[in-house]
């Protein structure tokens, strides 16, 4: 009943399309995270722009910039246009576009969610602005929006699957590709499925990771005082 | 543009009204199919037994992990055969199309119950274990209970968190163009097709879209407010 030579054939096709799916998801979470902190900065037009890209559904934004742009000769004949008739940078744009939008959000939160103590007592010390916020806003921020930043990231995974539509091939790109020639839909989209899953679960275990290193609480535990060591050289080496 | 948007026989702005109808109705679906749907997960997750709250876990996992695109690939071609093989069974032969609208509300309807169930699972959560062991003292049967005391607040409580699973079927259902269904994003596509003005069909349907978002937001506010009030006056007349 279960063909598994075939399985492990889909399986290997579409794991060859991944570094494509890994390209659309790195390059758009790390121009998201930029133009994240940009759109912060500038409070008067970051609710304009969160309101409209969290209130349309990425799939018309995509088209809108794939489709849309190159009707206009002047962005045709612009220096752009290499790279917007590429669907692949299309696609990141889109969703670079689209992260940045949630992020800013989380970000907000995250900022608001800094003690005010913590800044004015940085404050009191003489510190500079930059100074504050490097030490004492950014790491305060940064643990504070991760739990959320997570979830963003799993979504801006799955919203990967959608660059397909404009002809770029990445693992749902490439399953179609083969269910077009093998006409056996189940089998190639549950192979997706599986990949993108295996995708996720990696991405939730390096967050987990992350926020355990960034819990000054764990930290402690690891690094006991040198007196503890003193005292109890057998439980250490376990910890 | 005005004329390509009137509403006489050149003009777009019939089908884009009904357009966003069906969308309505779609994403409407999809919540009532994921509050069934989530409402079971949530339980299933808060239950005492082991594998019942790891079918819940496995549940979350699996419909929160795949790229929704994927999920209705999954459906539409998987619904379609298995209504194929049912029909075989009655003397039917040749493939046989699953009705997209009921595959459609399905999909995003299972997405959205796996992201409703964590929204009830926390309400359900937040109440105080005080006013069930109240009602359980003064000898209250279960099902009253349930429609009582569990029921009206949790409800309260999950309101916020529902109104943003409703902005996210919302633009899920935007997907399900892909499955041949003429909502809003599929009559954006029709029209910029036929009249090679891809730029502002798409713009058009993501205005369409966005005011979809703004007002539901506003309706989900009125109703907050609304159930809060109904709190207030009662915590009010407490003290």
């Amino acid at each position: 009943m279960i063909d598994f030579a075939f399985l492990s054939d889909t399986f290997l096709k579409l794991s060859a399309a991944l570094p494509v799916t890994l390209g659309l998801f790195i390059s758009a979470f790390l121009c998201g995270g930029v133009l994240a902190v940009g759109i912060l900065a500038l409070s008067a037009f970051a609710r304009g722009y969160i309101l409209v890209f969290r209130g349309s559904p990425l799939m018309i934004q995509l088209f809108l910039i794939y489709y849309g742009l190159g009707q206009f000769g002047v962005i045709r004949h612009s220096v752009f246009w290499p790279f917007l008739r590429e669907p692949f940078t299309c696609a990141v744009l889109a969703l670079s576009l689209c992260t940045a939008a949630y992020t800013a959000e989380i970000l907000r939160g995250a900022l608001l969610a800094v003690p005010p103590g913590q800044v004015e007592a940085g404050m009191a010390c003489g510190m500079s602005r930059g100074l504050l916020l490097r030490r004492i806003i950014a790491p305060v921020m940064l643990r504070y929006a991760l739990p959320a930043y997570s979830t963003e990231a799993i979504l801006l995974v799955k919203s990967t699957a959608l660059a397909s539509l404009v002809t770029v091939w990445d693992v749902t790109g490439v399953a179609q590709q083969i269910i077009q020639r093998t006409y056996r839909t189940m089998e190639v989209f549950l192979c997706a499925a599986a990949i993108y899953l295996i995708l996720n679960f990696i991405i939730v275990q390096l967050y987990a990771l992350l926020e355990r290193r960034l819990t000054p609480v764990h930290k402690a535990e690891k690094k006991p005082s040198p007196a503890a060591k003193r005292l109890s050289p057998e439980e250490n080496k376990h910890v | 543009m005005i004329s390509l948007l009137s509403f006489g026989p050149d003009g777009w702005g019939r089908l884009i009204l009904s357009a966003t109808l069906t969308t309505l109705l779609l994403s409407f679906s999809a919540l009532l199919v994921g509050a069934v749907v989530g409402s079971g997960v949530a339980a299933a997750k808060l239950s005492s037994h082991r594998a019942v709250r790891w079918l819940g876990e496995s549940y979350s996992v699996i419909f929160r992990g795949i790229p929704e695109l994927l999920v209705i690939y999954l459906f539409y071609f998987g619904g379609s055969g298995l209504i194929t093989q049912i029909g075989q069974l009655f003397g039917a032969d040749g493939f046989i199309e699953a009705p997209p609208f009921l595959i459609g509300a399905l999909a995003i309807g299972l997405i959205s119950g796996s992201y409703q169930a964590e929204v009830y699972r926390a309400a359900r959560l937040a109440l105080a274990k005080g006013e069930i062991e109240a009602a359980v003292a003064i000898g209250m049967p279960r099902w009253r209970i349930r429609q009582r005391i569990l029921l009206p607040q949790v409800a309260r409580y999950a309101l916020p968190g529902l109104s943003n699973v409703w902005q996210m079927s919302l633009k899920d259902s935007a997907l399900v163009s892909v499955t041949g269904i003429v909502e809003l994003m599929r009559a954006s596509q029709i029209a910029a097709g036929s009249t090679r003005d891809y730029f502002s069909f798409y713009l058009v349907g993501g205005a369409c879209y966005l005011l979809l978002t703004l007002l539901s937001n506003r309706a989900f506010l009125r109703a907050e407010s609304r159930l809060g009030r109904a709190w207030q006056s009662r915590t009010a007349a407490q003290h």
